[in-house]
């Protein structure tokens, strides 16, 4: 037997296709729409969610037994924060340059639904390895879109990937541009994200009919 | 668990628990790493004045500032004075990088208060500049800078940076395809004041026109760029009366 059994190893491949994060449950869109307008932004804040998340879910899951269930959402919110701080200040001094590319991300993190959304649909039901597993798995399915949206919203929107210029320059007017392909500006505003999202999920369901919900 | 987890008394006693355990541990930290992050925050204002004024290792895209164990040095030797001017007078001060610019902000609300403004005489192979810090609000979040200018008022180099703008877009006005823009540029039309406007229909993407008063806006970034041109307009505007002294 492996390190993860069977059971456990679909905690992580369900949320990268068929169960995931983005697409099927319908959370965190809204950190999707804000920060893809840039593959970089998107690789830096899928990092940071895969952290939060998995250490999040761990705690709340070693948590679960003594938490009383009136006030969880508060507790939640408390354990996200605490970490997400305590992650801040020591980046912020033993690691500053760091901390600044990070720092916008902050306030998008401990809002981010996925986080809420896991701890209170998982953790507090599940042990502390599983627990941590399925945060995990739910970050990676959640940076799998990220990646995606970033990749079309910046080639598309700006022409560069990372910040290089893949498609020639367009104020030099070289690589594609010099027969007269322009950048789409409405690309990097968020209504576009929005609409490459759901263009994956379209994607997705026809590939898949078995998620299309029956109504 | 035997404990019953719905009942009033234990739910409030959760909740203090937990609120004193997170507390004592958040000002914990906070408090022992005070003076860490101090001193990271006084190396990033003297990095920052002597980017503005051009001394940086940057390369060719990239933002590049000279490296944290020789910034002190190279800021002793590069920045020969700074200044604290309040009104028309000004003073010679050691300290006046670390005037908190908020904080006097805050404090000019006041009528009776005179604001103390920091300003940066630095010199590179013989050239003067004077670095301006500016502070502003963006879209989420507050945004400041500094501005490096020669005695004729033309922008020498700049440094923005920002606390919460939008990744990708607003927080795009760090980057060096935006600053560069507003190097060669100049502040004043004539003998008015123009600040430098963040424009959407300049019809001039390359930059080349100097004295136009107008950098090349960023798309998707409206507020941010708005917001930058009035820190610049707002600020810029209260040294005038001592800059417009130099340019003689």
């Amino acid at each position: 037997m492996g390190l993860l059994s069977k059971k456990d190893l679909k905690l992580i491949t369900d949320p990268l296709a068929d169960n995931n994060p983005i697409t099927i449950q319908v959370l965190g869109i809204c950190s999707a729409l804000a920060i893809t307008a840039e593959l970089k932004a998107s690789i830096v804040m899928s990092i940071a969610v895969l952290f939060v998340m998995g250490l999040g879910n761990l705690t709340i899951s070693l948590m679960r037994n003594i938490i009383p269930p009136k006030i969880r959402i508060i507790v939640q919110l408390i354990v996200v924060a605490t970490l997400v701080i305590i992650v801040d200040l020591v980046l912020k001094a033993f690691a500053y340059e760091l901390s600044k590319t990070l720092s916008v991300f902050v306030g998008l993190i401990i809002t981010n639904c996925i986080i809420m959304g896991r701890f209170e649909a998982f953790a507090l039901a599940n042990g502390p390895i599983r627990s941590f597993v399925d945060g995990v798995g739910n970050a990676l399915g959640y940076a799998v879109i990220l990646i995606i949206v970033g990749f079309f919203r910046e080639l598309l929107g700006s022409g560069t990937l990372l910040g290089f210029k893949v498609l020639g320059d367009p104020i030099e007017k070289t690589g594609v541009y010099a027969f007269g392909y322009e950048n789409n500006g409405f690309m990097l505003l968020a209504p576009m994200a929005l609409i490459t999202v759901g263009i994956i999920i379209w994607v997705q369901r026809s590939r898949n009919t078995s998620l299309i919900e029956d109504n | 668990m035997a404990k019953n987890t719905e009942s009033n008394v234990y739910t409030i006693l959760f909740a203090t628990g937990m609120v004193l355990v997170v507390g004592t541990l958040l000002a914990f930290l906070a408090s022992s790493l005070k003076d860490k992050i101090a001193e990271n925050k006084r190396i990033e204002k003297q990095q920052n004045i002597l980017y503005a004024m051009g001394i940086n290792e940057n390369d060719e895209s990239s933002v590049e500032f000279v490296s944290k164990d020789i910034v002190g040095e190279e800021f002793n030797k590069y920045i020969t004075k700074q200044l604290v001017i309040t009104g028309t007078n000004a003073v010679e001060n050691d300290k006046a990088y670390l005037i908190d610019l908020k904080k006097e902000a805050a404090l000019a609300k006041n009528n009776n208060y005179q604001r103390r403004l920091p300003l940066f005489v630095g010199n590179k192979d013989g050239k003067e500049s004077y670095i301006v810090p500016v502070r502003g609000k963006g879209l989420w979040d507050a945004i400041w800078g500094y501005i490096a200018l020669d005695n004729q008022l033309v922008i020498q180099g700049v440094y923005f940076d920002h606390a919460g703008e939008t990744p990708g877009l607003g927080s795009n006005i760090k980057e060096r395809f935006f600053m560069d823009d507003f190097i060669g540029e100049h502040i004043m039309d004539g003998d008015t004041f123009k600040g430098v406007a963040v424009s959407k229909s300049n019809a001039d993407p390359k930059n080349i026109n100097k004295t136009d008063n107008e950098v090349d806006a960023i798309s998707g970034s409206t507020i941010t760029g708005d917001g930058l041109a009035a820190m610049l307009k707002k600020d810029l505007k209260m040294y005038l009366p001592y800059l417009k002294t130099l340019k003689q």
